[in-house]
This record gives structure tokens, C-alpha cells and sequence, in this order.
């Protein structure tokens, strides 16, 4: 059972990406393109992801755990360091550069094109030298 | 190249990434974030406990597609107008970034957003900002 949800988790998350067109680097470009052929669809995209995610982590928190684990995983991390800053600003410029960020570019594997295949690699290797960077205290991932 | 604005097909695919985000929550207590998911399975330090749940998660990721183009009948719109060693230096990009800054469009712009975490809305106004700048510049700076 847990594993037929989580595969169903799997397949939803990467179905959402296909159907709202995030799995399109052309139109998440075109969303941070706003002096050129801007595409406002991405922020419908977020909007429908939060408006389903904020009462459902309510709702489902109102439990003592989740069903398949003894406890919550939440960050607990509230200050602003240089490291989330700096990396999701990294992020930021490697997101606009190439159009994909890493679920999109997953979900884009099996349509096969040379380019995700390229993205795909160097993007598993920057996150393998990050986790070398990155100290034990705080490679604990909030996502 | 212009897309064709999709609020209807857009709201609805998001719904069904937060459908994931939630059941992720409800079932194990994590964060749906794909960078995180992608990042434990990897070394130093991969996490062997969640390695199963980590693989049938992208193995569900991977099948979406297959299944899209078997149900539609049509292989999802893909334009990838980067080249090669532009999204080689992409991908580093976001590998080190999300995996340094504790997220991506998923664990801090849809699940952070949702929690209301202060850390997740400085994230995501910061990698919003940095590749709005970053497609100005290879848009209008670099490529006109």
C-alpha cells in the first residue's frame, strides 16, 4: 500500500508537471521573460500547487504522525544564512539559463532529448559536490 | 518563441503536484521536494532507510510521460532552445544550488510557500530574481 501511494505520488507530481507545462523549458523561460513573450502560466502553476498543499499540510498535521513513519520530518531551520541564499540564487541563474529545474527535468528523461540527458548529468554531479561542501549540521534537506 | 498562456491546464497540473506534496506529507512526514529526493540518493552520505520510497518516487516521475503520450496519444510540447554547453553549466547550476540552498521550485516555492517558512519565501524570491535577471540577460542583452 505504501509503496502503490508514494509510486502514485510519483506519478501525479510528474503528470501535474507535464499537464500545467513546467516540464516545457520554453515556457518556464517565457514566465521569466517578462520584456519579451512573457507567459504568466507559471505563477497558475504555483497557485494551484499551494491552493491544493496549504490546506492539505494543515489538515493532514492535525495528525500525531504520517501514516507510514513515527514522525513529522519538518525543517525546523528559521534563520537566513548565506547558504540558502547563495544557493537558491545559484539556482536561480542555472533555472533561468536551461529552463529546467530538477523535477521537470526528471519527468522530461524518457522523451528522451539530448539536452535533459546533458542537464540531468551535471546536475546529479552538482549536487554530489555540494553535499561535499555542505557540512553534516545543515545537509539535512528541507526538501 | 511565444507559448500559448494555459491558466486552465496550468491550475489543474499544479493541483496535482500539490496532491503529491500532501500525499507525500501524509505518508511519510517529508517534503516533496524533488531536489531533496534526488540529492539523498546520492554520495556522500545517501540515505539507505529512504532509498526505496526515493526510487519508487522517481520511478512514478519517470513514468509519467510513458503514460501522458499512451492515454493522449501526443508527446507533451517540448521546446529545450539551450544549447548543449549552456545547459551542461545549467545543470551544475542547479544540482549545487538547490542542494546548498536546501531546496528548489518544489520543496521551497510549493511546499515551503505552503508551510508559510520565512527561510522558503526568502529562497524562492531570491532564485526567482536571479533567473529573471539571467533570461534578461541572455534574451535581451546577449541574444538581441
Amino acid at each position: 500500500m505504501r509503496n502503490i501511494l508514494t509510486l502514485i505520488s510519483g506519478l501525479s507530481f510528474g503528470t501535474g508537471l507535464i499537464l500545467s507545462g513546467m516540464a516545457n523549458p520554453a515556457k518556464v523561460q517565457n514566465f521569466l521573460d517578462l520584456f519579451g513573450t512573457w507567459d504568466p502560466s507559471l505563477a497558475f502553476v504555483m497557485s494551484g500547487a499551494i491552493m491544493v498543499t496549504m490546506p492539505g499540510f494543515w489538515l493532514v498535521q492535525k495528525r500525531a504522525t504520517p501514516f507510514f513513519s513515527d514522525m513529522f520530518h519538518m525543517p525546523t531551520r528559521t534563520d537566513f544564512d548565506a547558504r540558502l541564499i547563495a544557493g537558491s540564487a545559484t539556482f536561480g541563474v542555472g533555472w533561468g539559463l536551461g529552463g529546467f529545474c530538477p523535477g521537470p527535468a526528471v519527468t522530461s528523461l524518457p522523451l528522451g532529448s539530448t539536452g535533459t540527458l546533458i542537464f540531468i548529468a551535471t546536475m546529479l554531479l552538482g549536487m554530489i559536490a555540494a553535499k561535499y561542501v555542505a557540512s553534516p549540521s545543515t545537509a539535512q534537506q528541507e526538501t | 518563441m511565444e507559448t500559448e498562456f494555459t491558466p486552465i491546464t496550468s491550475l489543474l497540473g499544479g493541483a496535482l503536484i500539490g496532491l503529491s506534496a500532501v500525499l507525500m506529507m501524509a505518508m511519510h512526514g517529508r517534503i516533496a521536494g524533488i531536489s531533496g529526493i534526488v540529492a539523498r540518493m546520492l554520495p556522500p552520505s545517501a540515505d539507505k532507510a529512504g532509498l526505496p520510497q526515493g526510487i519508487i518516487f522517481v520511478f512514478g516521475l519517470l513514468i509519467a510521460a510513458p503514460l501522458w503520450i499512451a492515454l493522449t496519444g501526443k508527446i507533451p510540447d517540448q521546446v529545450i532552445s539551450a544549447g548543449g554547453p549552456a545547459l551542461a553549466i545549467a545543470g551544475l547550476l542547479v544540482g549545487f544550488g538547490s542542494v546548498l540552498g536546501n531546496g528548489c521550485t518544489s520543496g521551497h516555492g510549493v511546499c515551503g510557500i505552503s508551510r508559510g517558512s520565512a527561510r522558503s519565501i526568502a529562497a524562492t524570491i531570491t532564485f526567482m530574481a536571479t533567473a529573471f535577471v539571467t533570461v534578461f540577460i541572455i534574451r535581451h542583452i546577449v541574444g538581441s
